[in-house]
């Protein structure tokens, strides 16, 4: 019965490192503790461009992580891009919040990035944000940086 | 129940009085026996199996009463086995009826089949002990799977069975620790742990050595006149088999060529008894396998 | 003309020969879930067996995660280097582990160590008639040999591929943290930023369950079908090893397939 006994604990053992290693990988190399499967609403945003922006990828207000990106389907009607993303059900925002596309560090990976306005009502599930800006299209900012540069230049010598 | 009046069993040295006592308090793990119909508690009819095509029983009748230790011989590979797979309901026959205590085993649901099974016990050829277990567990392991036995009665009961094989002292020890003829005995006490009422031995002697033999055989005897049980015993040991049996039947070739009672048989004029039992090389028994010609197998390489 | 037909002959029966065996497998396996309800009932048999496929698994997965890891962090650091983004070794890492390596390396190890090892031992039993003994002692074997040590491997497997998972991490952190000298915040913060728990934990925890599934049916089956030689054992258990790391790797593939499709 002693036999017994050992085999018992040993298998306890091997159980709960086996839960405990589970346990890392959601809490530690995972994304579980950070945001966890916690109540959210849904909100769509439409958008002119959203560069690399990927499903899974978080959403931001001032820096912290307050959602996920859950569905990105092209609106035929607009020629846009809608974007359907889950707020943590603890982060209220108001009506008239603002989202754009971010890239965290010069080339990173992009996420949404929302800025809160001034209405008093509050966003509900399935509200659709109205004011948006796109990614910014590296290739676009440079066009754009030379084309400024050609505009001061000709400014300059006038 | 035929229990023999003259049983060896009022001999006390292996404790089978402890053994009978245990009987008591196990029994009530087996069913109620009904009234038997017959004496016999086996009855083979005609019985006929083949695997594939090839032909193993041609036709078996026998019947095996009560009480008594029956020996089936025949040389190798001659379907001695096959007949305990079919009493037991490993296999079915292809034609006929194996018959045990009244019912047809191949008729017989999963759940009758087993439970027929659990008043059955079998010695398989090398005693088949589980080789993970200890010997004492081996011959707790019906008891815990087909009673409710609290884990001393249990200890009480095995203990019984191992000392009846004279093994009590061994309990400990793993099946890779036991020789040949201690293995078996172990085995022994396994399967009578439920005191069946029908025991088989499969090549109960296969392999021991002279003394080992007469152990088990007198152990055999011993416990299936403590029992009240019934022994079929599948074996080609001749010699040892003639001392302790009541009754042979002999086999050749998937037939039942000879019967009788060992003082019979000996004295049996027939060729193919008088062979075995005398352990002949050639008689109606071939040495060769069925083959062509011998010379012109020689020759035809040279062709 | 007759060497063609003699070849479609044979391919002919060895197709029909591995339909039927994948058949009788298949059946086995409801026979096997069907009889499962004994080691429910008396859960001790399969802990037993978890320790013999699980426990006795420990110390070469958690050795074999830990430097898998180490060597991942080596080689990715190499690679990510050359594009100023070392910072991201902690995602190769996890990623590679948890996704794939966890759960394909820690199988193939399953496969060899505990698979082979169900297969003899059952092979052995039911050479040396102790299945039948069982048979005849009105316990079925299946339910009493076979289920337990199924379901044993169904419980280990997912266990160990997140114990080699876990270890994999370690080691790539003791390699690109501690020695090579990656900042620590990063490797973690990135690590957890890429890393979702439903898409890639989740889904890797899946993919060793699916593979316990197969590589514990693979070994009982072949075991319980062995012919019951020396011979007939040994190939059984080299079946056993070479059909689950096949099995293992195929069903990887359908698996990464089917999840890790799409975006």
């Amino acid at each position: 019965m002693m036999k017994r006994k050992a085999l018992d604990l040993w298998v306890g053992v091997f159980v709960a490192i086996g839960l405990g290693a589970l346990l890392f990988l959601a809490l530690k190399v995972g994304n579980l503790a950070s945001f966890s499967a916690a109540e959210t609403y849904l909100v769509k945003a439409n958008f002119d461009n959203i560069g690399g922006l990927k499903k899974r990828a978080p959403v931001k207000s001032a820096g912290v992580v307050v959602g996920r990106v859950e569905d990105i389907v092209f609106d035929t009607e607009a020629y846009e891009a809608t974007v359907a993303f889950s707020i943590d059900k603890r982060y209220e925002f108001p009506r008239d919040t603002s989202a754009k596309i971010l890239t965290s560090g010069l080339l990173g990976e992009q996420y949404v990035g929302l800025t809160a306005g001034g209405d008093a009502a509050k966003l509900k599930s399935g509200d659709k944000l109205k004011i948006t800006q796109s990614a910014v299209v590296l290739e676009n900012l440079i066009s754009q940086f030379l084309f400024n540069k050609a505009a001061d230049g000709n400014k300059d010598n006038k | 129940m035929c229990l023999r009046a003259a049983a060896p069993s009022t001999e006390t040295r292996g404790g089978f009085s402890l053994v009978e006592c245990a009987l008591r308090v196990s029994r009530r793990c087996r069913s109620v026996p009904t009234k038997p119909a017959t004496d016999n508690l086996v009855e083979a009819e005609n019985v006929n199996f083949a695997y594939d095509s090839r032909q193993i029983l041609k036709g078996i009748n026998l019947s095996i009463r009560r009480g008594q230790v029956v020996a089936i011989m025949g040389l190798s590979g001659c379907g001695k086995t096959t007949l305990l797979r079919l009493i037991g309901g490993a296999l079915r026959p292809t034609r006929g009826e194996v018959r045990v205590g009244g019912k047809a085993v191949a008729k017989l649901n999963h759940e009758e089949l087993f439970a027929l099974r659990r008043r059955m016990g079998m010695l398989f050829q090398f005693g088949a002990l589980f080789t993970d277990m200890s010997c004492y567990d081996n011959v707790a392991f019906q008891m815990r799977e087909h009673t409710d036995l609290p884990e001393e009665l249990i200890d009480d009961l095995v203990l019984m069975k191992l000392q009846a094989v004279g093994l009590r002292g061994a309990h400990h020890l793993m099946p890779s620790e036991l020789s040949g003829g201690m293995a078996r005995r172990v085995a022994l006490a396994r399967t009578t742990a439920l005191d069946p009422m029908l025991i088989m031995y499969d090549e109960p002697f296969a392999g021991l050595d002279p003394v080992s033999m007469g152990v088990i055989g007198q152990l055999i005897r011993r416990l299936n006149d403590s029992l009240g049980a019934t022994s079929i015993i599948v074996t080609h040991d001749v010699a040892e088999a003639l001392q302790l049996v009541d009754y042979v039947y002999f086999m050749s070739d998937g037939v039942i060529i000879a019967r009788g009672t060992p003082e019979e048989l000996r004295v049996s004029d027939k060729p193919f008894a008088h062979q075995f039992v005398y352990g002949e090389t050639d008689g109606p028994m071939p040495f060769h396998y069925p083959a062509d010609d011998y010379a012109r197998d020689l020759c035809a390489g040279d062709a | 003309m007759s060497a063609v037909i003699g070849f479609l002959e044979q391919l002919g029966s060895r197709a029909t020969g591995s339909i039927h065996r994948l058949g009788f497998a298949s059946r086995f396996l409801l026979l096997t879930l069907r009889n499962s309800g004994m080691c429910f009932r008396r859960f001790s048999l399969v802990v037993r067996e978890i320790y013999f496929a699980g426990v006795l698994s420990l110390i070469i997965i958690l050795v074999s995660g830990l430097f898998v890891g180490m060597v991942l962090g080596l080689q990715g650091y190499d690679t990510l280097v050359r594009y100023g983004s070392s910072s991201a070794l902690g995602v190769l890492v996890a990623l590679s582990l948890v996704r794939e390596l966890g759960p394909v390396v820690a199988g193939l190890l399953f496969a060899s160590r505990a698979g082979s090892a169900i297969t003899a031992e059952i092979g052995l039993m039911k050479a040396t008639e102790q299945l039948a003994a069982m048979e005849m002692m009105a316990v079925d074997p299946i339910a009493r040999v076979i289920a337990p040590r199924f379901w044993a491997g169904v419980i280990s497997m997912p266990l160990l591929a997140a114990m080699f998972s876990a270890m994999g991490v370690f080691g790539g952190y003791l390699v690109g943290v501690r020695l090579i000298g990656v900042d620590e915040g990063s490797f973690w913060s990135q690590m957890q930023a890429a890393v979702d728990f439903h898409e890639d934990i989740l889904n890797g925890v899946i993919k060793s369950v699916v593979f316990g599934v197969a590589v514990t049916w693979i070994a009982v089956f072949e075991g319980y079908d062995a012919p019951p030689t020396a011979e007939g054992v040994s190939g059984a258990t080299t079946r056993t090893v070479v059909t689950s790391s096949l099995a293992i790797l195929a069903l990887d593939f359908m698996l990464t397939a089917f999840m890790f499709r799409g975006d």
